[in-house]
């Protein structure tokens, strides 16, 4: 990759934008004190990926815009996340499908791009990758508990993976292709530990890239960006 | 202290401060979660550059879940406002990608001294209160992102860790 292009950083600061704002939610209502901590750095992780990235592209555009800009005052459509990140939460074993999907993609993501010719994106890259692989330590290590753990955490991350299935080939789409192999090898070789079963689910979900979201992303921006679209340039 | 570093004496500017005053000014901002280190010790201090009436301090950021660095970013402008030189520029550099590898061995002993055991290998790691080895670990994830919680197998000590990275 010789030029980076401002929708490919977009879409990968939208990516950590709305994932960030997801595991927000869950600060103060983890199921114990020490995955609420996990959940809120995780987020934290994500954000300031985002806000490299916003920055990046805003630079990258010449356009002068913001991070505050590009994150608080696109449109749903304009958005180009994966439909994979903004899913609700639902139940803790969910959520940590969720991640562990996303942080097998980014560690793939971030491993390529670590080397991109842009080396400001190469230095991002190079650092998000680290913090990737420590996600994906405490998203697999408790998919396996979960899926291996008693029947009703069985069950439950059994489901997590069976409705977040339809949300995973998007993460492939067009030169992100390459990344597919090493992820389904991953994901494989922890859902055999975690003794779960892969998602069988034929019809895939896809649009996130294009502006196309499901229903839940409006509500998610638009309690992220109320704030700033009533008081624009409000500052702390 | 040189008279002109004295805060409010305004005897210096952006165009009369010496490379060397500005370094040292930028070099003395803490991080504001672990105040015994400053930016040097931590290596985010990549350079700081004096000339055509400008400062320019450039900077690379941590962990990007480091809600510090922006306040890093307002300490060294402060820094620089105290001894009456206005408008200093921080830039951001990512790449190369900050190191737990840069921190300086100063800055070491000084997070041991703070009671963080600083980001050397598991193996390697010991309690920064009675040095005993092999301690273990109760959370992966601890009060800031850059570090997890350890408890001491000897002393008994919960203490944190700075991830290595």
């Amino acid at each position: 990759m010789t030029i980076t292009s401002v929708t490919s950083l977009l879409a990968h600061a939208d990516d950590n934008m709305v994932l960030a704002q997801r595991l927000g939610e869950l600060i103060s209502n983890a199921p114990e004190l020490e995955i609420d901590i996990a959940l809120g750095n995780t987020a934290l992780d994500h954000l300031g990926v985002a806000r490299a990235l916003y920055i990046h592209a805003g630079d990258t555009e010449g356009t002068g815009r913001s991070e505050d800009d590009l994150a608080m005052f696109r449109t749903e459509r304009e958005y180009t996340n994966l439909l994979l990140v903004e899913q609700p939460n639902g139940d803790f074993a969910h959520t940590m499908v969720r991640q562990l999907f996303f942080d097998a993609y980014q560690m793939e993501l971030w491993r390529d791009l670590s080397t991109s010719s842009d080396t400001t994106l190469g230095g991002i890259a190079a650092r998000a990758l680290k913090e990737a692989a420590y996600h994906m330590r405490f998203s697999s290590g408790w998919v396996t508990r979960l899926g291996d753990g008693t029947e009703e955490s069985h069950r439950r991350a059994q489901h997590g993976v069976n409705a977040l299935w339809r949300y995973t080939s998007e993460m492939f789409e067009g030169e992100a292709e390459q990344y597919h192999p090493a992820w389904s090898t991953t994901i494989e070789s922890v859902l055999i530990e975690a003794g779960l079963e892969p998602g069988a689910d034929p019809y895939q979900r896809t649009g996130g890239r294009s502006g196309f979201h499901t229903e839940h992303l409006g509500f998610l921006l638009a309690e992220m960006q109320w704030m700033q679209r009533s008081y624009p340039g409000l500052a702390w | 202290m040189d008279a002109a570093e004295l805060p409010g004496s305004g005897l210096v500017t952006a165009t009369t401060i010496s490379i060397v005053t500005a370094r040292k000014v930028a070099a003395s901002v803490v991080d504001p979660e672990i105040p015994v280190l400053t930016i040097d010790d931590l290596g985010i201090l990549r350079s700081v550059v004096v000339g055509e009436g400008r400062v320019i301090v450039t900077i690379t950021p941590t962990y990007s879940g480091c809600p510090a660095m922006r306040q890093m970013e307002d300490d060294i402008v402060t820094a620089f406002e105290r001894i009456g030189v206005e408008g200093v520029e921080v830039v951001t550099v990512h790449f190369p990608a900050w190191s737990t590898d840069w921190i300086s061995e100063d800055g070491q002993r000084k997070l041991r001294q703070f009671g963080i055991a600083p980001a050397v290998s598991p193996q390697d790691l010991t309690c920064p209160r009675c040095d005993a080895s092999d301690p273990t670990m109760i959370a992966r994830f601890g009060s800031t992102a850059c570090k997890a919680l350890m408890v001491c197998s000897s002393c008994g000590e919960p203490f944190d860790y700075l991830k290595p990275f």
